[in-house]
């Protein structure tokens, strides 16, 4: 099976019947929602509040709707009219742009706590114009990117590396515009389950702890996302957590009462049924 | 496009670069929607210092919001002071219309709430 990125550009692959196909697709949608929330887990946010975060290459919002279910603010950029429709359909709550991060970001420095970016690198390295140049493109992208995000804040990319020649290609370039970090790889000996995330450090936060690079999952760590683990475990134990956890009754409860207050039409109402638990099999 | 995204938005033409005139982006012909949003006091304390309140007020006058001219000492203990930058900065998106440079012109168009940054191939 051919690499999209070789087909054609990100915008033209991804029309109307492409974005429709790839958002409608339960295992597509499952797997990035699973990236999504490992590249979050990679971002090592200790703060309960909020946090103001980019989404690079958010495309329909499949990403985005896990950042909201989080309670972050969020803005989005893609390259893509068609995914940005579907996510506008969708209403997720981040702000979306339509932008080419090749072209560079226009955000004022310090603007973000972190970005996260899931399954869009690999589309950044090809020249898809005679008068795109890669190497120039991702050094305007993260030269942006670096001045956007607070000193020791940290931007996780998801991607698909062609080889280990466009692997170089992108963390030199990221080097050489001040991001420390490194890849990191999960499930490593496995060839189906095999991710790759580069997780980068934008400086140090002053005073702040020396930045580590995670630790890979690999076939011995128990499956599942750890922090959305261990948010149950502290509920669990009474640890104070402001928000609820995301699919609880509490969650279910306040997500309809703002989707009521909006004015949305046709919320369910709320009964002794609400968010109960369902047997197993569901 | 919520007002909180605006504030943080410079134009990245190339060769415009004066930070006085590339933010804020000026509207024109805006059209606002307000959409009720769940208040957090915590993120807007702390997104307080990394506002540019003077570019901000010039945004709420420009499109007619409600916005205190100064930061209390206590914004924490300020509840109409953190309900009115909610409802200002969280709660007032743009939907239709567009931002133009102060600096060099360039006109990012605004539609369904999406604002295009697209750049010509001079503008790179």
């Amino acid at each position: 099976m051919s690499r999209p990125e070789h087909i054609a550009p990100p915008e033209l692959f991804y029309g109307d019947t492409e974005a429709e196909k790839y958002t409608r697709n339960s295992r597509i949608a499952a797997i990035q929602a699973e990236m999504t929330m490992r590249a979050v887990e990679l971002l090592n946010i200790t703060d309960t509040s909020p946090q103001y975060l980019l989404d690079i290459g958010c495309g329909s919002g499949l990403s985005g709707e896990i950042l909201d279910e989080d309670m972050h603010i969020w803005a989005g950029v893609d390259i893509a009219p068609a995914m940005l429709d579907i996510a506008v359909e969708k209403d997720v709550e981040g702000d979306l742009f339509l932008q080419d991060i090749g072209q560079g970001l226009g955000f004022r420095p310090g603007t973000f706590d972190g970005a996260i970016s899931v399954s869009v690198l690999q589309w950044l390295c090809n020249a898809d114009k005679t008068e795109n140049k890669p190497r120039y493109r991702l050094q305007r992208f993260f030269s942006t990117l670096f001045m956007a995000l607070q000193r020791g804040a940290r931007a996780v990319f998801q991607f698909y590396p062609e080889n280990d020649g466009q692997v170089e290609l992108i963390m030199g370039t990221a080097m050489k515009c001040g991001f420390t970090g490194g890849l990191v790889v999960d499930y490593p000996n496995s060839k189906k389950a095999r991710k790759f995330y580069l997780c980068l450090f934008a400086g140090q936060a002053p005073g702040g702890p020396k930045q580590e690079l995670p630790q890979g999952l690999d076939a011995e760590t128990p499956t599942g996302v750890s922090y959305t683990q261990a948010r149950i475990q502290n509920q669990r134990n009474g640890k104070k957590s402001r928000k609820p956890v995301k699919n609880s009754a509490e969650w279910i409860l306040r997500k309809k009462e703002l989707a009521r207050k909006r004015g949305k039409e046709d919320v369910p109402l709320d009964s002794r049924y609400t968010g109960r638990k369902r047997k197993p099999r569901f | 496009m919520r007002l909180i995204t605006h504030n943080m938005l410079k134009c990245h033409v190339k060769n415009c670069d004066n930070p006085d005139k590339q933010f804020p982006l000026r509207f024109k012909g805006a059209e606002l929607e307000q959409v009720e949003a769940e208040r957090n006091d915590e993120f807007l304390v702390r997104m307080i210092p990394r506002l540019d309140w003077r570019a901000l007020l010039v945004t709420t006058k420009e499109l007619g919001i409600e916005l205190p001219e100064n930061i209390p000492e206590e914004p924490e203990n300020d509840d109409a002071f953190l309900q009115a930058l909610h409802t200002a900065i969280l709660e007032t998106h743009v939907k239709e219309g567009s931002m133009v440079c102060n600096g060099c012109s360039h006109e990012y168009k605004i539609t369904k709430g999406i604002p295009n940054m697209l750049l010509a191939e001079h503008e790179i």
